[in-house]
């Protein structure tokens, strides 16, 4: 086969990690309309506990994607309940200032504990190296993001579609002051999904590191990645996030294999367009 | 009785500024330096060194005492550089500035070193053309055509005969790659491909992938330090480049410490250019890493050692002028200095002001079980080529 | 800023003038600004940056304030000015007056261009295409180095001495007084411009877009005309930064710039014209104090100041202040 398609591969894996990092945010935005800026310092947190219990406390690679979920979803809850809650009616850019303060507390705690280093992390051998398939190498670690991605993203749709809670968020995402009306409880099951969502974002966090790297910057120089997806993908939807996210993956990598010279600006001008002729996201509400 | 008035305020005026510069028998050193943001690190090491040799020859000097000021400008910020040199000049009365792992930054402070005539140490930015920016500037760290012209002759005279040059797409890649590529195609090297990284770029397979299609004896790859010399090594591994039947080389980042923990095993072969390696096998060296892993808890890298030599620069040039700290001064006694620095020997160039010394080839082997950039071959007393070919 | 109530003035024109009339706390502001060449002269260089950074916080004011605009790119049009201002230096021209004329021209023109795709677009989209604009031009600044100077920046910038006689000298007096004299001759213009009917028409696009055309104000054309203004006015803002330090460098009209202002903007508190300017020096003292203080984790005091002014001060700092000042006459 020709390489292009070892090229397409990397390029889904890569758009796969993008959607883990952002489907939280795609679903938080648009049920609640809250702009939430901290979003990739969850993701980094995720990362960071992975790196200490991988370190320090000696576990295997697989224990700690757990516990980088758990830890990032409680400290979202944590912070839900302490400042967020009280600005859900705030204005967007009122919204923008606390997260963003949270981004940079994170990032300043993050250095001072674990400094500004690159960490580094040492995978089981088994996710090492790469397999021949049809002529392609296929890294070993991008196949291993995958089948995790389409395993969460298998889960995400059959809670949204097939869960009574799924269907709750689906309302409140719909109409939030009709689903409100319903009875439903509608904050009970934003701070829910906010958790999810964090949570999801500290495993893509901590599945990024072996590509991306983690540093204490990662809460802001990926912000701009996950809000591209989420502003293609459309708000509120998960099948958008998942679009958006492969469209730019692979866009990415097959304009930098084609035209390197146009490769960063491939992904800002994809968006332009994307947004020019569907402002809302390919698939958000109109 | 207004008089009286205006008379006493001016004394107190008088007075305050006067206590302002009291100290005639302090040295103040501008440190000017990364210390948050992105660059982060390099600013820690930097300083790192310039700690550790204060701690080792004490802070004082001449007579007099160092005091330290340091100055963080965040990142690539050549305006807030440029003020917070002058704030040093103006408000705080810096002596000497130091630090600048970033040319732009190094560039604005190079005129305000200018115009008030201060000595400034560059102890890592790489760029050719910072020391012509003031006649008061020297280098204690390394220029990009030093390391990799000397790196593209010693490849065109070890077999490889042709060439695929991967760069970040920025001054410094580019400055690299060009020198590269003058000393390898000097040597009669060829070039079959090239490409360019965007600066921030996190994924590297593409890249990889079209530099193997094109089947060269060497790939030769510059990107700053921080996370992508380790997505470069795993792009590498993933895309299956052999670096035992492709060479695979470049410039110090890739042999990074951290980068080489997260490549493993995939990092085994390649082949860096650099001044300084931790295995540096020299008994100075081996006191000069105990002595930073006691302090620091970590290895030194070069650019450590840029701020250790650095600030060594400034003691022996302060002791040689007996303790005077105009700028004239300063840059005479600093020209011309030659010492032996944990990398090697090293001097100042006088004709320059920048940095003579050896560089070293070197290849990622396992030593135990650690993986480490080991030394096999050098070239001594390497002067700048920029500015030699400057003078032509 | 706004004694005279909408209730009681039953005259457009009249509440215009009224609006338009200078308070005593706008002059004792004013005043204010003078005060670093007597009280603190070692820090005029940092004063003529917050001048400056003022001036480029204001001009987004008029956009995200006044208009409902929210951009994540405005930087470009700083960028595009102070490196119009850098390029002329470099080839010869290095007269300050018209150099920032023409950064003017050049950004205010490129913010025209843009306005057609802006005026179409709001909320979340437009957010992101004003983003996207600017990272596509970072990038592209960055390749085309041979123009720009690339990461290296642009050298070779002189400054030539303000009116033939003034020379830009080491303490920063003449680029405090320079800076300052453009914030404020700009500030004029802008504050004429928001009472006026054309600013009243603004405000009534930020409340209520679709309304706005049925009273006769077009939408498009309005905020057409403020976008160019707005990069105009960024794009002077840049050109007294490329002048002032002779530096210009691809962070001017990068993500970090536009992030900043923004922040600096809400701080202050929008669609107050004089909230832009003091969000700009609380937030760069506050950086600069912290960044002299801790080095290396001023960022956990800057975030814990953002956090602290947005749980306390809704409405930014000029907001609470407000608050404060009704309550105090309230008292007395």
């Amino acid at each position: 086969m020709p390489p292009v398609f070892g090229v397409l591969f990397d390029g889904i894996a890569y758009g796969m990690l993008l959607f883990l990092l952002s489907v939280g945010l795609s679903v938080t935005l648009g049920m609640m309309n809250f702009v939430n800026l901290a979003h990739c310092s969850f993701a980094m947190l995720g990362g960071y506990v992975t790196v200490t219990l991988m370190n320090a406390f000696g576990w295997p690679f697989f224990a700690t994607l757990p516990a980088a979920f758990i830890v990032a979803a409680a400290a979202s809850v944590v912070l839900e309940r302490v400042f967020f809650r009280r600005f859900y009616r705030a204005t967007d850019l009122e919204q923008c200032l606390l997260t963003i303060g949270i981004v940079f507390i994170s990032i300043a705690g993050a250095a001072y504990i674990y400094g500004t280093t690159n960490q580094p992390v040492q995978l089981p051998a088994y996710l090492h190296g790469s397999i021949d398939v049809a002529g392609l190498n296929l890294a070993v670690y991008r196949l291993f993001l995958i089948a995790i991605a389409m395993a969460i993203t298998v889960l995400l749709v059959v809670t949204i579609e097939m869960t009574r809670f799924g269907a709750q968020v689906r309302a409140a995402v719909n109409n939030q002051r009709m689903a409100r009306g319903l009875g439903i409880n509608v904050d009970g099951l934003f701070a829910i999904t906010f958790a999810l969502g964090s949570g999801l974002a500290g495993l893509g966090g901590a599945l990024a590191i072996e590509i991306i790297g983690l540093d204490p910057s990662f809460a802001l120089t990926y912000l701009i990645y996950v809000l591209i997806v989420v502003s293609v993908g459309g708000l509120g939807s998960i099948f958008g996030s998942f679009a958006a996210a492969i469209v730019l993956g692979v866009a990415d990598v097959a304009g930098k294999y084609y035209v390197p010279a146009f490769g960063a600006f491939l992904i800002y001008l994809v968006m332009i367009v994307v947004l020019m002729w569907r402002p809302s996201g390919l698939f958000g509400r109109r | 009785m207004q008089k009286f008035f205006i008379g006493v305020a001016g004394l107190a005026l008088a007075l305050l500024g006067g206590g302002a510069a009291k100290a005639e028998d302090t040295v103040k050193i501008g440190m000017i330096n990364e210390y948050s943001g992105q660059f982060a690190d390099t600013g820690a090491q930097i300083d790192n060194g310039l700690k550790l040799y204060m701690k080792q020859h004490g802070d004082s000097v001449a007579g007099k005492k160092i005091e330290v000021i340091r100055k963080d400008t965040g990142g690539i910020a050549p305006d807030v550089a440029k003020r917070l040199a002058q704030e040093l000049v103006v408000r705080d009365n810096a002596d000497i500035f130091g630090g600048f792992s970033l040319t732009p930054n190094a560039l604005a402070s190079a005129d305000i070193s200018a115009e008030a005539k201060k000595f400034m140490v560059v102890m890592n930015a790489a760029t050719a053309i910072i020391t012509t920016k003031s006649p008061y500037i020297a280098r204690t760290s390394s220029t990009t055509p030093q390391l990799n012209y000397v790196l593209g002759q010693w490849a065109a005279k070890n077999g490889v005969k042709t060439v695929y040059t991967m760069v970040s797409d920025y001054g410094p890649g580019i400055d690299a790659e060009t020198w590269f590529l003058t000393g390898f195609k000097e040597g009669g090297g060829t070039v079959v491909g090239s490409v360019r990284f965007p600066v921030a770029n996190p994924d590297f397979s593409a890249f990889v992938q079209a530099a193997k299609d094109k089947n060269p004896d060497a790939i030769y790859i510059w990107i700053p330090g921080g996370t992508q010399p380790a997505a470069v090594g795993k792009a590498l591994a993933e895309r299956g480049v052999d670096p035992s039947k492709i060479k695979v080389m470049g410039q110090d980042a890739l042999g990074d410490e951290t980068a080489l923990k997260s490549m493993g095993d995939a990092s085994l072969g390649i082949i860096t250019v650099s001044d300084y390696d931790y295995s540096h096998k020299s008994a100075m060296n081996q006191d000069f890493v105990k002595a930073f892993n006691d302090e620091f808890h970590r290895n030194p890298d070069f650019f450590a050692v840029g701020g250790y030599d650095g600030t060594h620069l400034i003691y022996e040039a302060l002791k040689k002028t007996g303790g005077k700290t105009d700028g004239d001064s300063l840059i005479a006694a600093a020209k011309g200095m030659a010492w032996e620095s944990p990398r090697g020997p090293i001097s100042i160039d006088p004709e320059t002001r920048d940095i003579i010394q050896t560089v070293y080839i070197r290849r990622v082997q396992k030593v135990g079980d650690k993986l480490q950039n080991i030394e096999f071959d050098k070239v001594e007393n390497v002067k700048d080529p920029a500015k030699a070919r400057m003078a032509h | 800023m706004t004694s005279a109530t909408i209730a009681g003035q039953a005259n457009p024109v009249q509440y215009l003038q009224a609006q338009n009339r200078w308070q005593w706390s706008e002059i004792a502001f004013w005043l204010a600004t003078l005060l670093p060449f007597v009280l603190t002269p070692s820090y005029l260089v940092l004063a003529s940056q917050i001048a400056i950074t003022a001036l480029f916080v204001l001009s987004l004011d008029l956009i995200l304030g006044f208009s409902g605009i929210v951009s994540l790119g405005h930087a470009a049009y700083f960028g595009i000015g102070a490196y119009t201002a850098g390029l002329l230096s470099k080839y010869g021209w290095g007269e300050p007056l018209t150099g920032l004329i023409a950064a003017g021209i050049a950004a205010g023109l490129f913010g025209y261009l843009t306005s057609f795709i802006i005026a179409r677009f709001r909320h979340l989209a437009l957010i992101m295409i004003t983003l996207g604009i600017g990272l596509v031009l970072q990038e592209a600044a960055n390749s085309a180095g041979w123009l720009t100077g690339g990461f290296d920046g642009l050298q070779g910038i002189h400054t030539w001495p303000l009116f033939g006689k003034i020379r830009f000298d080491l303490y920063g007096y003449t680029a405090y007084s320079y800076a300052l004299a453009g914030l404020f001759l700009t500030f004029l213009i802008a504050r004429r411009l928001i009472h006026s009917p054309f600013g009243l028409a603004l405000r009534g696009i930020r409340e209520n877009g679709l309304r706005m055309p049925a009273i006769g104000a077009s939408v498009h054309a309005h905020i057409q005309t403020i976008y160019t203004i707005a990069a105009a006015i960024a794009g002077i803002a840049g050109a007294l930064l490329a002048q002032t330090t002779e530096t210009v460098s691809l962070e001017a009209l990068g993500f970090q710039r536009s992030a900043d202002v923004l922040v600096m903007l809400i701080l202050g508190g929008t669609g107050r014209l004089y909230g832009g300017l003091i969000g700009a020096a609380v937030y760069m003292v506050a950086r600069d104090q912290f960044s002299g203080i801790n080095p290396q984790y001023w960022y956990f005091w800057i975030g814990l100041l953002l956090i602290g002014v947005v749980m306390l001060l809704p409405n930014g700092i000029l907001g609470g202040l407000t608050v404060l000042a009704r309550r105090l006459k309230v008292v007395s």
